[in-house]
């Protein structure tokens, strides 16, 4: 059992300051790495993927050290990591934890699925209200189709 | 609604859609007004739209508006690759309102946005056309004597026919019972259906035409286009099915009315024009009278 937690800690080790995002479902990692934006970010990240999960069989995991995220982009990644959580560490303390909600309006991340849309042909910001959370169905603001989840493809 | 753009048929509650019928009605009376003499109205149109342009432009003129605008995009500078959001910040300098049909869906809410003066929406692609949807609330009611408690069947293409969907859902006001008469491939989406059910009105559906028309009170008649078939064997198939003729009519209602959009192709005989139930010509003409109302309600001076 002390050996198990070790070897856990060897995998991804702890971070100091900064947010832990858990409970990724494992293909989802590198969009989620994307929705985060975390290309443009300088601080130390780990990314962990396929690690066991008692709760999922396998999941992702992602530390950023230093980065503290709004909620609101935290929620994004509900589209495509439901199962997510996001720890809050301060000073090798867990501060928050909470799991990922969808949020009731997207901005900007998301394509119109209808080829048509003006989104799809201007410079104009894609936003969608959400009107279904459990079935994942966005409504266009400006065209008023509904893009469902297995149609949501991230910009 | 004085300054408020009109997108969406939604975007108006049901005491403003009275608002403007009414007002469209003392227009109807004295059409010739020079409330507006002192107003720039731009009609933007993005894609041809004889029809609805000239509607507009006739109803600008008739209040003593100045028109101007384009009716393609050939002799604009969007050939030039201009955007829509510099198109219409550049024609809000010169005029007090934007009247604007545009190809892709969701322009016109994106051009309400941007706007700072308000935007009437012409049609928007495959999406809204408000005005059509208030000159057919006026042509009912006119037709009718009411709104309240009718039976309106919808006919043909129920399932891309965006004006059935905006009518359905203003109508959705009046204690309506919906009869939508539609081959089933082409029949009412079930969004626009749901929208029937949490107003706890009733919808029947049909595929025989004749069914309908001892009930109705309104026939709203619509085009079915080939396109829409996956299969051309399936639309060899139902084409036929949903024409209308005078020898139909003998046992519909005495106040029956037909309205259609127009223009029509085939399915609606030309026999049938000359009966007391057509009004598609008539409802043609109210579009003028409601669109007189719009102007004048959202600048203000009525």
């Amino acid at each position: 059992m002390q050996n198990d937690n070790k070897r856990k800690e060897l995998v991804v080790s702890a971070i100091q300051n900064g947010t832990v995002i858990d409970h990724i479902p494992a293909k989802s990692v590198f969009r989620v790495m994307r929705m985060l934006n975390l290309e443009q970010i300088d601080t130390q990240i780990t990314v962990g993927m396929n690690l066991e999960s008692r709760k999922y069989g396998r999941k992702g995991i992602i530390k950023v050290s230093g980065q503290f995220f709004e909620s609101e982009a935290i929620n994004k990644i509900a589209l495509i990591a439901p199962t997510a959580s996001m720890i809050v560490i301060k000073d090798y303390e867990v501060v928050e934890k909470r799991n990922v909600e969808i949020p009731d309006e997207i901005t900007r991340f998301v394509r119109c699925v209808n080829p048509n849309c003006i989104t799809n042909h201007q410079a104009v910001a894609t936003r969608f209200k959400v009107i279904d959370k459990n079935d994942l169905k966005l409504q266009c603001h400006f065209c008023e189709k509904i893009t469902g989840k297995n149609n949501i493809d991230i910009l | 609604m004085k300054n408020r753009s009109l997108v969406s048929i939604t975007d108006y509650s049901k005491a403003e859609y009275l608002k403007i019928l009414d007002l469209a009605e003392t227009f109807e009376k004295e059409p010739k007004q020079n409330i507006l003499k002192d107003y720039v109205v731009a009609t933007l149109f993005f894609e041809p739209s004889t029809r609805t342009r000239l509607s507009f432009e006739s109803a600008a003129s008739r209040l003593g508006a100045k028109v101007i605008g384009f009716s393609d995009v050939s002799s604009s500078s969007v050939s030039k690759g201009e955007t829509l959001k510099d198109t219409i910040l550049t024609v809000s300098n010169y005029s007090d309102i934007i009247v604007m049909r545009h190809p892709r869906e969701g322009s016109a809410r994106f051009a309400s946005e941007v706007s700072p003066i308000p935007v009437i929406n012409a049609g928007d692609g495959g999406n809204q056309h408000p005005t059509q949807c208030l000159l057919d609330l006026y042509s009912i009611r006119k037709t009718q004597g009411r709104l309240d408690g009718l039976n309106i069947a919808f006919v043909g293409d129920l399932k891309y026919g965006r004006t059935v969907h905006s009518n359905v859902m203003a109508m959705c006001n009046f204690e309506t019972t919906f009869h939508l008469v539609s081959p089933i491939e082409l029949k009412l989406p079930s969004y626009v259906k749901m929208h029937i059910k949490d107003n706890n009105l009733n919808y029947y559906q049909y595929t025989d035409l004749n069914e309908i028309i001892p009930i109705a009170d309104i026939i709203y008649m619509t085009r079915i286009q080939r396109e829409r078939f996956s299969d051309p064997i399936e639309y060899e198939k139902v084409k036929n099915a949903y024409i209308l003729t005078a020898d139909m009519l003998s046992g519909c209602r005495e106040n029956m009315r037909i309205l259609h959009p127009l223009p029509r192709v085939n399915e609606i005989t030309e026999d049938v024009d000359s009966t007391v139930q057509a009004y598609y010509f008539q409802q043609a003409l109210n579009g003028v009278f409601v669109r007189q109302a719009l102007l004048s309600a959202i600048l203000g001076v009525k």
